[in-house]
């Protein structure tokens, strides 16, 4: 059967079979390995990426449920050349060692933070624990999404005053003289 | 000379850290490696995708025992899609049915006469994908005779049990190897004087490693030049080459082993899987490249398990709570084939360390290995041959000394520790501690956990019937295999090589012969030859994993990467420099014994004016002009580094827990680890080598167990059933350090890989059993499930096994 | 990875449409919806299939939550996530919240669905305790038209409900009764795993004293418990510590539960008894902490 989707802002249309499953569709037919596979059971969460805006497990979504839908992976969190905070966050508190289940917890916690900017240790716990990392411990995943939300909400303020500076330049521009 | 020379010798890690603070050498810098794991470019073994390439499915036995009475391929043959379908048959008349293990003992590559354990091979198939490759397993119909299973490792020497290893001419029952380590007189007569000896059965339930990534491999044989191309899930590239020129009969030099990113290993990647192979025999039989990636149950279910011991303990001590001696009686369950890896006068590994960080008077230790009906292995989930097994018998049976003499663990432990005057320090049991200083590192563990107010928070507790448990755990631990006179596996030593190169324009590239499975090698190799050479980590670049581009060694495992390939690199770092230093005798026209170095550059002693950079230097090794006397061009070295000793780092860690009395839900509410691995290259790869392994011990200790029924079915075949923690079952790590250098190692660094996996299982299920002191209760094996701690506080508890 | 065998795709775009092709096709097509349940099986080979139809798309008809004087309506694609962010539903019936935070993980809650975990009937499965406790009912629909069938109705066994092949669970409804509140406990050996035993309480109180109260455990029986004497012994009884200890007691002597690798019998009947305690406790305190006038 044929399927057509969107895959980080770029249309795709395939032939697939009816069973074939979304993890399969983007790496060994997409060639897009950033995401992976772990598990029968749907337990390990390597193999998160966006449906439609959501985190899902992509092995227990097939590819043709995600027909005409959006699909987000990690290769589209970088964004012309730049890095998302959440991206630069992991490396900077060393979020990751083997890198394995990244690109899953990268995927959530992106849809974490659109949703909760400034989230608790709690919170961010908790919306990984469908996911499993051998390496880390977690603890420096959890620095790693606090980074990025304090360089997020640092760089939203750096936005924010900029367009607040750039209003009162235009409310300061004299009148045209009658 | 850098900062950290003057740092303190230890102290608490803060939580946050700035990890950039780009050293030149050794210090807290970012991972060179993580560019491209956080962009989804990193290439593991499932990513390789080569023109042509086929899939590889393998069948697997049903049942834990039985004859194989016959196979019928054809209908599997008969599918469009399939390109070939092989038994054991068929490789048995290649002489490929049955290989070597690194035990020196056998396993089956395909069953040829019986299946010996549930999830063993019986058939491959290999087709155009891999959806296909899973279909037609189910064409393939095998008839089998079941036989009874042994699956009670306490009966496998039952006189009636039937007799797994028929392989084995004359072989009459299910016996692998006897072996014993200390002296079983002395320790008897100091037994039999003490004023107190405690016994306590010990078990050290089975678990598995399970990486997140699976084995795999992807074989490419090309048949014009007989050459093979081996992409696979190894941690022992080198070892692996060897081992299938040996047994395929493919000349060395035609084979090339080449580990890519590796998604964790934890010594579950270490040995060869019969996977491997059949991928191998796919690419020469269908002429294409063969890719093989096993799945979850089949990882959890065939490949390399750990532990799956049953330790009678005993310790003997004075009234006063000097312990005497310690001795234990082993029975270790080795699976249908006996395939540890462990060095081949070491069939229990390390396990010898079992007198762990205490001044003993003796030690006596009687082990019987058995065969039974599951998986082979014993030697991996970051197990360091068996140290796991020892240290975690000790710690149990000391706190077990203090329940009766009803000391304070911790005050038991400070009272026998090894005294930092005694190092090197001999052992009961014939190893050589390298170096230690035990206390400050517990003393400092106290006072970060903040011990005493603990211990009053819990008395306060107990009078309102809440449990609340402290354990305190202490290891010392043997790494960094080995010495070649001592330590080889397979008649391969256990030295590691190293080659550096400096390119004309200053830039480097250092070639390394362990494997990275997420340790940052690629990051901490470049920061011990930056600190050795004054190039900047981010000019060297350091390659691994290649059979075809690295030097020969015995790869990673066993937290054998820092004390011998880090040793190896550091020392080819100082002949590099020692070339230079006569080229810049030559540049700056002085004697050598004139120049003095500042990392990175010579300068003439008292004229700091006068000097070279190593950059300058290297151009001038490659460029025109004479060079002094004797000296050729080119600025590289090579060394092969034959450890003297292994390394001893060690640790104390402190766990707290919570137990919800209605439940028996134990949640760990803090964990307290001070680890000293000797000289840290980089503090933020360390703290986190430190978390993963402890969250590995909340795991072993709460939830991990590779479980068996009556029939010899494995009940941990999936992630639903092998519980492994999440986010929400771990604290916020709490660590700090000492620093206490190996004597021997030339950076005076120990390792620190498995030292968390090593010393946290004891931690965690000493603080539960702590938590339960007001039931009496002294000991409850793990996997401490809210079930099995309800059960031990009825009064009954039961080992897994 | 461990993939399904080869099955064909269709896609519903309406209730009717998907009734349709569940006639047409027969018993070897199943609908999939959340597909956490269904995808595994299919994948280990447990269940396999010639049919697979999508109905995902009808979440806009089927994915919602109404709320009437007497009556909540919860349309069978409600996600997992919807039912634990819905702040009207947790005020009303707080069990919902309890429950969801503590089924699955977060990321799977995305996708499962009500209606999907009650047709998979698994003995362990939460949602069905709570529905059972709640006193739901279930509207099923066929291409003749729909009927409503109690929680008792539609679980027949373990993986099997009142649902035929032709036919697809649309809403359930739970009755609302002024004076009540309700709350739900799991023990599990790890976050995400199967309930060692789960418990539901719901109660209703009027001048101190119990009206209604309805108990229902899982993992503990072939179906979801639900336990009519708890109700009775109840009833009309002003609740104390020593009520729900008789409770408890009975709880634990009305389930059957088995020794498995999450816990031994004794151990799951004991959490019976202790999470019967609890839950009651903390839905007479959720009563008592905000009543809301002229019924909830």
């Amino acid at each position: 059967m044929q399927v057509s989707m969107t895959v980080n802002g770029e249309p795709v249309a395939e032939e697939i079979e009816g069973r074939l499953l979304l993890v399969h569709f983007l790496r060994d037919q997409l060639r897009l390995t950033g995401t992976h596979w772990g598990c029968d059971t749907s337990n390990c969460g390597t193999c998160v990426v966006w449906l439609d805006g959501e985190p899902v497990k992509s092995c227990t979504v097939l590819a043709a449920m995600a027909g005409g839908k959006q699909v987000r992976t990690v290769e589209g969190l970088e964004t012309d050349g730049v890095l998302d905070p959440i991206q630069q966050g992991f490396m900077e508190c060393h979020g990751l060692q083997c890198g394995f289940c990244t690109p899953g917890m990268l995927m959530t916690a992106r849809a974490l933070l659109d949703r909760t900017p400034n989230p608790s240790e709690h919170q961010i716990r908790e919306a990984i624990s469908g996911q499993i990392c051998r390496c880390t411990g977690y603890a420096t995943i959890v620095r790693s999404v606090q980074w990025a939300s304090e360089n997020r909400i640092a760089e939203r303020e750096a936005e924010r005053e900029a367009e607040r500076a750039a209003t009162r330049t235009t409310d300061r521009e004299p009148e045209v003289a009658s | 000379m850098t900062a950290l020379d003057q740092a303190p010798a230890g102290g608490a890690v803060p939580a946050h850290e700035n990890n950039n603070q780009k050293p030149l050498g050794h210090g807290r810098m970012l991972r060179k490696e993580d560019p491209r794991f956080i962009r989804g470019l990193g290439r593991y073994c499932d990513d390789v995708q080569l023109p042509g390439m086929l899939h590889l499915a393998i069948l697997r036995s049903p049942v834990a025992h039985a004859r194989i009475v016959s196979i019928d391929t054809s209908p599997a043959l008969a599918h469009p899609k399939v390109k070939a379908v092989v038994t054991g048959a068929d490789l048995a008349a290649q002489g490929l049915a049955w290989m070597p293990t690194l035990s020196n003992d056998v396993q089956s590559v395909l069953a040829t006469d019986k299946v010996r354990f549930q999830g063993q091979e019986v058939a491959f198939v290999v087709a155009q994908d891999r959806y296909t490759a899973r279909d037609a397993l189910e064409l393939i119909d095998v008839e089998y005779d079941i036989l009874e299973p042994v699956v009670d490792v306490r009966k496998a020497l039952a006189p009636d049990a039937p007799v797994i290893r028929t392989d084995l001419d004359g072989k009459t029952d299910n016996h692998c190897f006897d072996w014993e380590t200390g002296d079983a007189a002395a320790t008897e007569a100091v037994f039999a004087r003490a004023d107190v000896v405690v016994k306590q059965e010990i078990v050290y339930p089975r678990v598995h490693p399970a990486p997140m990534e699976t084995c795999g491999s992807v074989a490419d044989y090309d048949r014009v030049d007989g050459k093979l191309t081996l992409w696979s899930t190894s941690q022992a590239p080198h070892a692996h080459r060897t081992l299938y020129a040996l047994v395929a009969g493919l000349p060395e030099h035609k084979i090339r082993v080449i580990s890519p990113d590796l998604g964790g290993g934890f010594g579950g990647k270490v040995p060869i899987y019969p996977g491997y192979v059949c991928s191998i025999v796919a690419s020469i039989v269908t002429g294409k490249p063969v890719k093989w990636m096993e799945d979850r149950s089949e990882n959890l279910t065939s490949t390399g398990f750990a532990r799956d011991y049953v330790m009678q303990g005993e310790i003997a001590a004075s009234k006063e709570g000097k312990i005497l001696a310690i001795r234990t009686n082993v029975l270790a369950d080795h699976g249908a084939f006996n395939g540890v890896a462990a060095p081949v006068k070491y069939p229990a590994g390390f396990f010898g360390v079992f007198t762990g960080s205490y001044d003993l008077e003796a030690a006596y230790c009687h082990m019987t290995a058995v065969y039974t009906n599951k998986a082979p292995g014993g030697v991996a989930y970051a197990c360091s041959f068996r140290i796991t097994e020892a240290v975690y018998l000790v710690e149990r049976i000391v706190d077990c000394l203090a329940f009766e003499l009803k000391m304070d663990p911790a005050q038991l432990r400070l009272k026998n520790f090894i005294r930092p005057e005694q190092f090197p320090y001999l052992t009961r049991t014939g190893w050589t501690y390298d170096s230690g200083n035990y206390e400050p590192a517990l003393r400092l563990a106290m006072r970060l956990a903040g011990y005493d107010e603990l211990r009053a928070e819990q008395a306060q507790k107990r009078s309102r019937g809440e449990l609340m448990g402290i354990g305190v755990s202490f290891f010392t631990e043997a790494v960094g295999a080995g010495p070649r006179k001592d330590m080889d596996i397979l008649g391969l030593g256990m030295a590691d090589g190293c080659e550096l190169r400096v390119h004309p324009t200053g830039k480097a590239v250092v070639r390394l012969s362990v494997q990275s499975q997420g340790q940052g090698h690629e990051t901490t190799f470049a920061q011990i030859v930056a600190e050795e050479i004054g190039i900047p980590p981010e000019d060297i670049d350091v390659v691994h994993g290649d059979t075809d581009n690295t030097p020969f060694g015995l790869g990673t495992y066993g937290s054998r990467s820092t004390p011998v390939s880090g040793a190896a690199a550091a020392l080819v770092a100082r002949k590099v420099r020692d070339k230079a230093r006569i080229i810049a005798s030559g540049m700056l026209e002085v004697s050598v014994a004139d120049l003095q170095w500042d990392k990175g550059s010579f300068s003439v002693k008292g004229d700091p004016g006068q000097s070279v950079t190593i950059q300058a230097i290297a151009m001038r090794a490659h460029g025109a002009g004479d060079l002094p006397e004797g000296l050729e061009g080119g600025l590289e070295a090579q060394i092969c580094y034959n450890p003297e000793n292994l390394t001893y780092p060690f640790g104390a860690y402190i766990c707290v827990v919570d137990i919800d009395p209605g439940t028996a839900v134990v949640k760990v509410r803090r964990f307290i680890a001070v680890d000293d691995c000797g000289t840290r290259i980089n503090p933020m790869i360390i703290e986190g080598q430190v978390h993963g392994g402890l969250t590995d011990g909340v795991g072993m200790a709460l939830m991990e167990m590779i479980a068996f029924d009556e029939e010899g079915n494995c009940l941990g075949g999936s992630l639903m059933d092998y519980l492994i923690p999440t986010a929400l079952e771990v604290p916020d790590w709490e660590t700090g350090f000492t620093v206490t250098p190996s004597p021997h190692h030339p950076i005076g660094a120990k390792g620190v890989g498995e030292s968390a996996t090593v010393g946290s299982p004891p931690a965690v299920v000493n603080a539960v059993v702590d938590a339960l002191k007001p039931f009496g209760l002294r000991h409850a094996d793990m996997p401490l499930t809210p079930s099995r701690v309800w059960n031990a506080v009825q009064g009954h508890p039961t080992p897994p096994i | 990875m461990q993939v399904p065998a080869p099955f064909e795709y269709e896609r519903a775009t309406s209730v009717d449409h998907a009734i349709g092709l569940l006639e047409r096709l027969g018993d070897s097509a199943r609908l999939i919806a959340g597909g956490h349940s269904l995808l595994p099986m299919m994948k280990l080979r447990l269940v396999n299939l010639e049919y697979v139809i999508d109905i995902n798309d009808l979440h806009g008809e089927l994915g919602y939550i109404r709320f009437t004087p007497d009556e909540v309506r919860i349309g069978a694609l409600t996600r997992h996530r919807e039912l634990l962010e819905s702040d009207e539903l947790a005020g009303i019936f707080p069990i919902f919240r309890d429950a969801e935070r503590v089924i699955a993980d977060p990321v799977v809650r995305n996708r499962g669905t009500l209606g999907g975990s009650l047709c998979q009937a698994d003995p362990s499965e939460d949602l069905s305790a709570v529905c059972t406790t709640l006193d739901a009912s279930c509207v099923i629909r066929s291409a003749t038209g729909e009927r409503v069938v109690s929680m008792n109705q539609f679980h027949r066994g373990p993986y099997e409900t009142a649902v035929g092949d032709d036919e697809m669970l649309l809403e359930i409804r739970i009755p609302v009764r002024s004076g009540g509140s309700s709350a739900y406990e799991k023990v599990e050996r790890r976050a995400g795993d199967w309930a060692v035993t789960s418990c539901g309480a719901a109660v209703w109180m009027d001048d101190g004293k119990i009206v209604d109260a309805r108990v229902g455990l899982a993992a503990v029986g072939p179906n979801t418990t639900g336990i009519p004497e708890i109700s009775a012994l109840l009833r009309g009884r002003a609740p104390s510590e020593e009520q729900y200890a008789q409770a408890g007691a009975i709880a634990a002597r009305s389930c059957s539960p088995t020794t498995d690798m999450r816990g031994t019998a004794e151990y799951k009947r004991h959490l019976a008894d202790e999470l019967t305690r609890r839950t009651l406790r903390r839905a007479v305190a959720r009563i008592a902490q905000a009543p809301r006038p002229g019924g909830l």
